[in-house]
């Protein structure tokens, strides 16, 4: 039975001097789990991150790593390993000796030491580089070495600080599949940063929304995408149109809202949940919008504007519409499912109509 | 994928058609750079530089060969009685091996002190910082008669007796700054990720030192091993004012230039200074290539 608080923070910060790099933090990280923690640069992810490590100690609160509290202990006394960004690869060592580096006190053989290693640079896909030296490998070579080095030692919780980073675009895709099937072998918790959306999106059970020194929302990647809890997290995560409104009431379910540029609108997507009255912002994202040129026969959720700039991808098209009583144009995207051999000509500022559906207008506190 | 990816993506892709037709262009203007400065005048200054540098030196091995005490043009034969000479002085050798015994000693001991000096400079937080590092910084500027006339009323009011020994503390005062700025650029030239990433597979400090840290940084142990043995055994104020009855070589070669029969003798071993500190400056040039890495440190 794997435990849900197999990492717990509990109150965490880290100050640097009048700097709250992390500011009261509590979560749980899941036995097992790929937990990414993402947010921009400045947000305090790494710093987390190297709290777990042991290299920086909170200021304020506590870590537990399977129960056990981590203040105190120093990062060679933990049961954690990390994958540095830039691997740290000792540059003095061979391929072979990094990788045997921590296992110095594990009690083991020399013999031993070296089928473990072999057995690790199967698993990274390298098998015969041990005599390699540090500076004859490359970014994504360098990277499994790091990886090989640190899972050698058989951690309880592997940390990984923006390993991809490094990497061009095809091996860095390449590697996020690579890693989560790896982390599903191992079964080794993995708390991964990252500032790639797409990256956290892509290997994560779960990922950690940060900003300034706070978590904004801990979801499932859908969740997060879906049905952000903040305005922040929507706006961090992929494209999303707000709307200023306010709450005339409910009806059959749903929030009526009277939203600057798209008029009245019905919602469902906060449920019960949501406010009866009061200031809100309206969310949608791009590509929840149908877009048509003839006036569509419905009552609700719908909006006239004009077409004022188009851009034609291949497997889909963004398009910029100019509503009343918004400044901004509405992003929306639209999958080209059909062949669309004349692309819409931006210039001639046709009418066009957006509707959607009830559950994709999001109601985010304004 | 989201859309912003997509459009992240795009602009990406964009970047790096920009930069893809910017190289070529760099490319060009460095080239049309390098064939507007003619490779003429700087040449020539190139030569008269060296010229100015190395011709003064060379007169010292020229004249060490002349068989003759005054040391004037036209030569006047080829002799090496003035090598037999040095070889023949016991005063001369007992300074020389006088010289080397402090110059070994100082550098390592300022080698030992620069490391730990640099170790903190380069990788701990702690308050006053910037002063510590500034006093240790200090006898690079104060002029060494100053600190000559210092030490010498130190160590008269400390009773100690002037010898060997406290020339050795003398020179390692003065070497200690040039023993910690050296090692301090090779420490900063590697990632301090290096020695976590040690501390992160299990090793305390202590191991990850001797692990990680002396291993890279032993280049630059040994820039500051050859460097500060330099200075000490170059060194004359200091030594002049602090030493007993045990002289250096500099301060050996001071005392012999009052006597003009002496000269080509000191030339001579000024000759083979030369040629030894030109192999000793080679070597440690060797060295420290070799430590530098295609990723490695930094050049010292």
């Amino acid at each position: 039975m794997s435990r849900e608080d197999y990492i717990s923070m509990w109150n965490t910060s880290k100050h640097f001097g009048s700097v709250k790099a992390v500011d009261d933090i509590t979560f749980d990280i899941g036995e097992g789990e790929f937990f990414s923690l993402l947010g921009a640069s400045g947000c305090g992810k790494t710093t987390l991150l190297r709290m777990l490590a042991g290299f920086e100690q909170p200021t304020l609160g506590n870590i537990y790593i399977d129960g056990q509290p981590q203040a105190g202990v120093p990062p060679h006394h933990r049961p954690v390993n990390m994958v540095f960004q830039n691997y740290a690869i000792f540059p003095h060592l061979n391929v072979h000796k990094n990788i045997a580096y921590g296992m110095r006190k594990s009690g083991l053989t020399k013999a031993e030491v070296d089928r473990k290693v072999d057995e690790m640079l199967e698993l990274i896909k390298l098998p015969g580089y041990g005599a390699r030296g540090a500076h004859q490998l490359s970014g994504g070579q360098r990277q499994r070495v790091a990886l090989a080095r640190a899972l050698i030692k058989q951690p309880k919780v592997l940390l990984l600080d923006e390993p991809l980073g490094a990497l061009d675009k095809k091996l860095r895709e390449q590697m996020q599949l690579e890693l989560r099937a790896l982390q599903r072998d191992v079964g080794i918790t993995f708390v991964f940063v990252t500032h790639d959306q797409e990256e956290a999106m892509t290997m994560s059970d779960r990922i950690a929304v940060m900003s300034l020194g706070k978590v904004l929302q801990i979801d499932s990647p859908t969740h997060l995408y879906e049905v952000p809890k903040v305005k922040e997290v929507a706006d961090f995560i992929g494209t999303i149109n707000f709307f200023e409104g306010s709450i005339r009431g409910r009806r059959n379910g749903s929030t009526v809202i009277d939203a600057a540029g798209l008029g009245t609108v019905h919602s469902t997507a906060a449920g019960a949940d949501a406010p009866a009255s009061g200031e809100i912002t309206v969310a949608i994202r791009p590509e929840k919008f149908s877009l048509t040129f003839r006036q569509p026969n419905v009552q609700t959720n719908v909006v006239e504007g004009t077409m004022e700039a188009a851009a034609y991808l291949g497997d889909r098209s963004h398009y910029y519409v100019h509503v009343e009583g918004r400044e901004a144009p509405i992003a929306v995207a639209s999958q080209n499912a059909q062949r669309l051999l004349d692309a819409v000509d931006a210039d001639r500022h046709d009418r066009v109509w957006l509707t959607w559906e009830e559950e994709s207008a999001l109601l985010l506190s304004a | 994928m989201t859309d912003a990816t997509a459009s992240s993506l795009t602009a990406r892709k964009a970047a790096e058609d920009t930069r893809g037709e910017e190289t070529p262009q760099f490319v060009q203007s460095k080239h049309e750079g390098y064939h507007w400065t003619s490779e003429a005048p700087m040449f020539l200054y190139a030569v008269w530089y060296l010229a100015f540098l190395y011709i003064p030196v060379l007169f010292l091995p020229l004249f060490s060969f002349n068989d003759s005490i005054y040391v004037a043009f036209p030569l006047k034969g080829f002799t090496l009685e003035w090598y037999g000479d040095m070889v023949d002085n016991p005063a001369l050798l007992r300074a020389l091996e006088n010289s080397v015994k402090v110059g070994f000693t100082v550098a390592v001991a300022t080698t030992f002190l620069g490391l730990f000096a640099a170790k903190a400079m380069t990788r701990y937080h702690m308050p006053g910082k910037g002063p510590v590092t500034s006093f240790i910084m200090l006898p690079l500027v104060v002029p060494g008669i100053i600190l000559g006339i210092a030490l010498l009323v130190i160590t008269n009011q400390l009773g100690m007796e002037l010898s060997l020994f406290t020339i050795g503390l003398a020179h390692t005062l003065i070497c200690v700054p040039f023993a910690m700025l050296v090692l301090i650029s090779r420490l900063e030239g590697f990632d301090k990720n290096l020695e976590e990433a040690s501390l992160d597979l299990g090793e305390g400090a202590i191991q990850t030192f001797i692990r990680v840290t002396l291993p890279l940084a032993w280049p630059g142990i040994l820039a500051s091993l050859l460097l500060t043995f330099t200075i000490s055994f170059d060194e004359f104020i200091l030594a002049f004012f602090l030493a007993g009855n045990e002289v250096t070589l500099p301060i050996y070669i001071w005392s012999q230039l009052r006597f003009p029969s002496r000269l080509p003798m000191v030339l001579s071993l000024g000759a083979c200074i030369l040629v030894f500190s030109f192999f000793l400056v080679t070597f440690a040039e060797v060295m420290r290539r070799r430590g530098v890495g295609p990723q490695g440190g930094a050049a010292i």
